[in-house]
């Protein structure tokens, strides 16, 4: 698990919510601050930031549930 | 319902998503701005608008793959003319009178007799809007929630000289769409904005006036009242420009200055913190 993956997404999510820490592990959708149309922004985010393209398939909210899902998203998509 | 043949005015955050919703129930659109920039961004936005879909469950694996196909239904143009073979307009324009007055002018002079007119305005009079035609019969108020493709319900406005008839088409249309409708008559803001535009505004207020920070204020909203959204972050998606815009045409409608603008809106809107569309509202979304 890349860590520096993890604190970039972590960065991006500090910028957007100031008042809020997520654990790498913690399920963002859950906790009310965000909604299904942020979760589109943090596709254009990681498609932009790491420089990958989100298929199809990948388009489900459980690869953006958490830091941790969204970085293997990222790892996965690096190694294909 | 057989494929139709629809106009839609204006390519923004409004337009895109119904030229989207349009084609994806079969029709061919005509999708008409006058800016070619705003038209060089509108497929990518539309391509967005699907994968938001996609993300939110409510796109079918199967579905996905007509992405290409979907986006060939939509011709974007410049011109009036091309909407000379439209039978059905929904236009969604800046909120201004002047502008709309205009646009309904021309889409008299261009479009068929019995062509449809409706209108996604946020506030004005549909009865007005069909006074610069000289078919207000056929014009009605159709007011789609944002974001478009999420949302399965519409405000149907029956202006005073609309028939049952235009009624009745655009029902149908929109039942293609797979859309609700919720059919009201007629007054500036009908029944959503009327009350959602005094919302937003007094949540402006609340900014101003510091009696908490914006991201408290929406959290009273989602978490004590069960709201999806805060008003501040619904203002953000609307766009702070339509907002005010819609409250100036709502103080001006009824006379009344419980609509006018908090002045942080309008300092707001003249620094360009438009909300989404500008990447910085009462939240920043510069990131993407």
């Amino acid at each position: 698990m890349s860590t520096e993956t993890n604190a970039r997404i972590q960065a991006f999510l500090r910028k957007r919510f100031q008042n809020y820490e997520f654990a790498d592990d913690q399920d963002i959708f859950a906790t009310g601050v965000v909604n299904s149309l942020f979760a589109m922004q943090l596709v254009m985010f990681v498609e932009k930031e790491f420089g990958i393209e989100v298929g199809d398939e990948d388009l489900t909210l459980d690869n953006f549930r958490t830091v941790d899902a969204m970085a293997q998203l990222v790892q996965r998509k690096a190694a294909a | 319902m057989a494929a139709r043949r629809v106009g839609v005015v204006g390519a923004g955050v409004m337009g895109s998503g119904i030229a989207q919703a349009l084609a994806q129930a079969g029709h061919d659109v005509v999708l008409l701005d006058k800016s070619a920039a705003v038209l060089d961004g509108v497929k990518d936005k539309i391509r967005n608008g699907l994968r938001l879909q996609k993300l939110a469950g409510k796109l079918a694996s199967g579905d996905s793959a007509n992405v290409a196909e979907i986006l060939e239904r939509i011709t974007t143009t410049a011109e009036y003319e091309p909407l000379g073979s439209v039978d059905f307009v929904i236009e969604t324009i800046t909120e201004k009178w002047p502008a709309k007055e205009e646009t309904f002018r021309r889409l008299d002079c261009v479009c068929p007799d019995d062509c449809i007119f409706a209108s996604n305005t946020s506030a004005i009079s549909i009865t007005r809007i069909g006074s610069a035609t000289k078919r207000p019969s056929k014009v009605l108020g159709i007011h789609f929630m944002n974001p478009v493709p999420l949302r399965p319900t519409v405000e149907v406005i029956r202006g005073f000289h609309t028939s049952d008839d235009t009624v009745r088409v655009a029902v149908e249309l929109l039942g293609g769409m797979g859309r609700e409708c919720v059919i009201v008559n007629d007054m500036p803001g009908f029944v959503s904005n009327r009350v959602l535009m005094l919302t937003i505004n007094e949540a402006v207020f609340l900014v101003q006036d510091r009696v908490a920070e914006i991201a408290d204020i929406d959290r009273v909203f989602r978490e004590c009242l069960g709201h999806t959204m805060g008003p501040l972050a619904t203002a953000d998606l609307i766009g702070l420009d339509t907002i005010l815009y819609s409250l100036e045409v709502l103080q001006e409608s009824y006379a009344d200055d419980k609509f006018r603008p908090c002045p942080l809106l309008k300092k707001m809107v003249h620094a360009g913190l438009l909300g989404c569309k500008s990447n910085q509202g009462f939240y920043n979304y510069n990131e993407v």
